[in-house]
């Protein structure tokens, strides 16, 4: 590229000014809030991994991560989500903590992205992760709790999609009983190519009522959820085999969601396969708003920990908060930005001084100003709601 | 993002005729001048859409950032840009199909072969799974042009009738793919609005059956 001007900065990188970060800090401050009283314990990890370990388990295709030489020349890379690192963390230091652990973070995450608008390389997200449990409990208690995160956000028309990546692929292995086929059909799934998935399954040359079932799968994204969990029951033929234990496994969570009236709010969808390639079980995405992304995602992985050497299920989601920033209106500053001046002169500055610490003192937010420092007097003082002057002067912001 | 109503992305130019005959199949109320209009967003009375004509390429952008909900585009402009949208129907309608063309008789003079092409993904993917290392020329039209005045050694290009290629000497060497057009959706759009979606989606699965039995 040709010299950059003074105020570019790095491809997919952004600032975050005052009005965004105040929203941002807010969402971080519910979120952490609500983590808390759900008993996770917030952690941090270093923004470098090294590329042979945590790169490597982490998901996220090669020319997508930032890589480079650490001072020793060692292969690093800029962490591209927070599940790997925790995975390492859960396998090394807190190996001998009590199972389940249940872990939270908010950190910025960066994966090289194209460049265009609305894909930036570097993005914050707050996530939790449940390792230790593998039953259908720990699932629901992570997407109940993805989704009091989103509603306390404030985001509107809340919804979640769940899929269920281990029975897609005991599915299709009982159908086509090759594993390259499978990943070749759940490579369709997850590039949302429903005609090609057709055509596939069409050039296959299946069993009438095996390749019926396949097209059919495509079409279940379409019934609610309660078509869905017949349509399901209608593929599972034998009991004691994967693809019956994931099927009570879905039929478990749904009835577990019911419970806690989230049901409406949930479209159970078979063919969600998100590009993830840990995943193992449960998959979700939340969305809502204002956005043609979703907000957030997760699921299960329960082999990722063994590739640190300690075998160990698990399941978690995180939530973007850039995107959950756009998705929603932004609050009309209200409540957030009311600020107090206090503006002075010389004579009266300890004055100024006290009155400015007892205002704080009561929650007030302040801005103490000696008077010679101002730009602009009048203009300074349209920022606040209201502005004190000493010595008084009987003006007062609007 | 309106939760009643439903933004449609519809391609300008070629493909748009057949598209609107095929909306009216599937027993959309569309205005008499919806062809011949000159305005780029239009709202129907009868129904709770909203049409939006687009550059058949800009379809799919429209539809994965969300600012569409539906669209109507060509597999060859899906496959070029590579967009993260619901591919859900093959409408069937503006069927052709992508090509490798050139002069006939032609030996190239340069180490590796030119291709012009107005889709660079589609022809690199194509020459990279052969195991040919080519170089490839970015046009936006007339591409029959560049082997003609030896900007290239071939093209790769869409083919519908091949009178074009005729008139102007050119021989097809490869058929790359069948093209025709599809029905895509946000996947978000999907979820937030999947009832209003889900009919629609039904009503084009059968629109379009009927145009296949027409059409065989």
């Amino acid at each position: 590229m040709a010299q950059p001007y003074m105020f570019e900065k790095p491809l997919g990188l952004r600032d975050t000014l005052p009005r965004a970060q105040r929203e941002i800090s807010r969402l971080e401050l519910i979120f952490q809030r609500e983590l808390q009283r759900w008993g996770y314990d917030f952690i941090k990890t270093p923004a470098l991994e090294y590329a042979e370990t945590v790169g490597r388990a982490s998901a996220i295709a090669d020319h997508r991560l930032f890589k480079f030489l650490d001072a020793e020349s060692h292969p690093v890379v800029l962490r591209p989500d927070m599940t790997t690192p925790i995975a390492r963390i859960v396998a090394s230091s807190l190996r001998n903590e009590p199972l389940p652990l249940r872990l939270a973070y908010t950190a910025n995450l960066y994966r090289s992205q194209r460049k265009e608008g609305g894909h930036p390389s570097e993005f914050e997200q707050t996530g939790a992760e449940l390792i230790g449990d593998p039953t259908p409990y720990a699932d629901v208690e992570v997407i109940s709790l993805m989704m009091s995160l989103l509603e306390k956000s404030g985001l509107e028309a809340v919804r979640l999609a769940v899929g269920h990546v281990g029975f897609v692929n005991a599915f299709f292995y009982d159908m086509v009983k090759d594993k390259e086929t499978v990943m070749h059909l759940r490579n369709q799934l997850y590039n949302k190519n429903d005609v090609g998935f057709h055509d596939f399954v069409d050039d296959l040359e299946l069993p009438r009522e095996d390749a019926r079932k396949l097209h059919l799968f495509i079409d279940s994204r379409r019934m609610d959820n309660r078509d869905t969990i017949k349509f399901l029951e209608s593929l599972v033929t034998q009991s004691a085999t994967p693809v019956h234990s994931y099927y009570e496994n879905i039929v478990a969570l749904i009835d577990l969601l019911s419970v806690d009236h989230l049901e409406t709010q949930i479209d159970l969808d078979l063919t969600l396969v998100p590009h993830l390639s840990y995943y193992t079980g449960f998959v979700f995405q939340g969305f809502g708003g204002n956005l043609g992304f979703p907000v957030a995602s997760g699921g299960r992985y329960d082999d990722l920990l063994a590739k640190f050497n300690r075998p160990c299920p698990a399941t978690g989601f995180g939530i973007r908060l850039d995107r959950l920033m756009s998705a929603m209106k932004m609050s009309e500053d209200g409540h957030v930005n009311k600020k107090h001046a206090v503006i002075y002169d010389h004579m009266h500055a300890g004055a100024a001084m006290q009155f400015a610490a007892k205002e704080r003192e009561k929650g007030r937010t302040v801005v103490l100003q000696h008077a010679d420092g101002i730009e602009n007097p009048e203009v300074f003082a349209r920022q606040f709601e209201t502005v004190r002057y000493f010595p008084d002067r009987t003006e007062t912001g609007e | 993002m309106n939760e009643s109503i439903l933004t449609i992305a519809m391609p300008k130019g070629r493909i748009f005729g057949d598209a609107c005959r095929l909306l009216r199949n599937a027993g959309f109320r569309l205005p008499e001048t919806f062809e011949t209009t000159r305005k780029l967003i239009l709202e129907l009375d009868s129904e709770p859409f909203r049409f939006i004509l687009a550059k058949p390429v800009d379809v799919p952008t429209y539809v994965e950032y969300g600012a569409a909900d539906l669209g109507i585009a060509g597999k060859d402009v899906l496959l070029e840009s590579g967009r993260d949208v619901y591919e859900m129907v093959d409408l069937g309608i503006s069927k052709c199909h992508m090509a490798v063309a050139g002069k006939p008789n032609h030996r190239s003079r340069n180490p590796f072969l030119k291709i012009a092409t107005k889709y660079p993904n589609i022809a690199s993917n194509f020459y990279r799974r052969r195991g040919e290392q080519v170089d490839l020329i970015a046009l936006n039209g007339s591409i029959e042009l560049a082997p003609i005045i030896g900007l290239a050694d071939a093209i790769v290009d869409i083919v519908s009738t091949g009178q074009t290629l005729k008139e102007n000497g050119l021989v097809e060497f490869d058929r790359l793919l069948d093209i025709s057009s599809r029905l895509i959706v946000n996947p978000v759009s999907y979820r937030l609005k999947k009832n209003l979606i889900d009919q629609i989606v039904e009503k084009m699965i059968k629109a379009t059956e009927g145009t296949k039995i027409g059409m065989d």
